[in-house]
């Protein structure tokens, strides 16, 4: 599994909509013709996807939602996860963010 | 009866018409279709998305026949996008211009399916009775250019399975993200048509090889599923995931089922939405009751370890090579009537070998032609 740089702004993929369905009492991800029914962290973190925020972001906005710290590595994993299976993809921007980061800011 | 109330009837299928420009061998469509010309109007359409989205269905499949014959589909599309559904789109492409695919695109429309039958064109306009190929591969081209992900979905059957490679091949041209190669399920017009379209174990094996090659040369670029045909295997589909569970199919007549060849099943009382609301058809009718749980077993699936699993296979395949709904789909090798399966396959693989076999033709789906019902227990 790949490593997300932290300024990813990771957004869920062309063809998929997330949403909440009361009659399932869950975050429910759909896609062409199936949805994953999601649970709850996995809800949690997929809705702060929205390509806006980053990666650094999405953890704050978790630990101090759920008043917790430490989330980190947890959301991390989740969301090279749902990267793999196609459920969230990158920006373009952020995906070559690594390199421009290094070419705005030299060491 | 279950004594459990059902989940939600998470996925929704609106066959909006059986008319269609098409005259497939294959279709599942009711062959008696012909009775089923009276068709909901846009009013009615929408009061089942609403009635079913508070129930908690949430994929809309919206199908037909071809859907694009009703000159409302751009309307039903926003009424369900509107409601909160994900809505398909399952075409033939047959009636899909820069015009429509940019109204319907406007709707909220999330998802097109396009079907080929083949990838040559005699073989296509051959199995589907009319001249039809450049048109879907200019529908192809629009759907790209509308932003879709482009999903081609192929029938295959005896005629058609060793073209597999070529039929990759033009789906790969196309740009298709997703190739379903379907193999053909027995029903409707394709029951009428089974002895011609069964391909034999060999062509089954050959084109599953060179599918696993194509996906090994392209990697994730295109995901290929091969829906290999139930008469091959030795436990039967977990049809609609149990009757009653999760699907929800209404008929262009209004008619509901729960699933889109319930109606074959004789003695089923199936309810209707001029009738009923859906939440009364859903949770209480007697006609999506009748196979949920497992008190209607027979055995050997009543006492089986795995009746949880596959809910005893497909009810229609059941009815239709037994003569009795209730009975395990014969395609489970636990069944008494799985010899009906082995002996379908073994003539296939007979024609192979060109042994003398009584010749069908081949029955295209006419709105023309209102057939009788297919008889049980043919073989």
């Amino acid at each position: 599994m790949s490593v997300v740089p932290d300024a990813a702004r990771p957004t869920v993929a062309r063809g998929f909509r997330l949403q909440w369905e009361p009659a399932q009492q869950a975050h429910v991800l759909l896609y062409p013709e199936g949805m994953v029914k999601l649970n709850d962290s996995a809800g949690q973190i997929l809705s702060r996807c929205d390509g806006r925020r980053t990666v650094t972001e999405i953890v704050a906005d978790l630990e101090h939602t759920y008043r917790t710290s430490g989330l980190a590595d947890d959301v991390r994993t989740f969301i090279a996860f749902a990267l793999e299976k196609q459920w969230l993809e990158l920006d373009r921007e952020a995906q070559l963010d690594p390199l421009c980061d290094t070419a705005r800011n030299p060491p | 009866m279950s004594t459990n109330p059902p989940g939600p009837p998470l996925w929704l299928l609106l066959e909006l018409t059986y008319r269609c420009p098409l005259h497939c061998v294959f279709c599942y469509n009711p062959v008696e279709m012909a009775r089923a010309e009276q068709e909901l109007s846009t009013e009615e359409w929408v009061r089942v998305l609403r009635e079913a989205r508070a129930l908690g269905a949430v994929q809309l499949g919206l199908s037909g026949g071809e859907p694009l014959t009703r000159d409302d589909l751009e309307e039903i599309v926003a009424q369900a996008h509107a409601l909160g559904y994900y809505t398909n789109l399952i075409t033939s492409g047959i009636g899909l211009n820069e015009r429509r695919i940019a109204a319907l695109k406007r709707a909220g429309l999330d998802h097109i399916q396009l079907s080929f039958q083949d990838s040559t064109r005699e073989m296509n306009d051959f199995l589907s009775s009319t001249r039809t190929f450049e048109l879907k591969s200019k529908v192809a081209a629009l759907i790209k250019q509308h932003g879709y992900p482009m999903v081609l979905n192929v029938v295959l059957h005896r005629m058609n399975i060793d073209h597999v490679e070529q039929i990759l091949e033009m789906a790969e041209a196309f740009g298709a993200e997703y190739v379903e190669l379907a193999n053909t399920q027995f029903y409707g017009w394709a029951w009428l048509n089974r002895e011609r379209l069964m391909p034999s174990r060999a062509q089954v094996e050959r084109a599953e090889a060179v599918t696993q090659r194509f996906r090994e040369r392209v990697g994730e670029r295109m995901r290929i599923f091969f829906v290999v045909p139930d008469y091959f295997e030795r436990r039967p589909k977990a049809c609609m995931n149990g009757l009653g569970s999760v699907f929800l199919t209404v008929a262009p007549d209004g008619t509901a089922m729960p699933c889109h060849a319930a109606r074959i099943l004789p003695g089923l009382d199936l309810p209707n939405v001029r009738d009923a609301s859906i939440e009364w058809i859903w949770r209480d009718s007697p006609g999506f009751n009748r196979f949920r749980g497992d008190e209607w077993m027979k055995e050997p699936c009543r006492s089986c370890p795995e009746r949880h699993r596959d809910f005893g296979g497909c009810r229609c395949q059941a009815y239709l090579l037994t003569g009795d709904a209730a009975n395990a789909d014969p395609v489970c090798d636990l069944s008494p009537h799985h010899h009906l399966v082995t002996e379908a396959v073994a003539r296939a693989d007979a024609r192979d070998r060109q042994a003398p076999v009584e010749e069908r033709p081949l029955i295209f789906r006419d709105h023309r032609r209102a057939a009788a019902p297919p008889a049980a227990a043919e073989t």
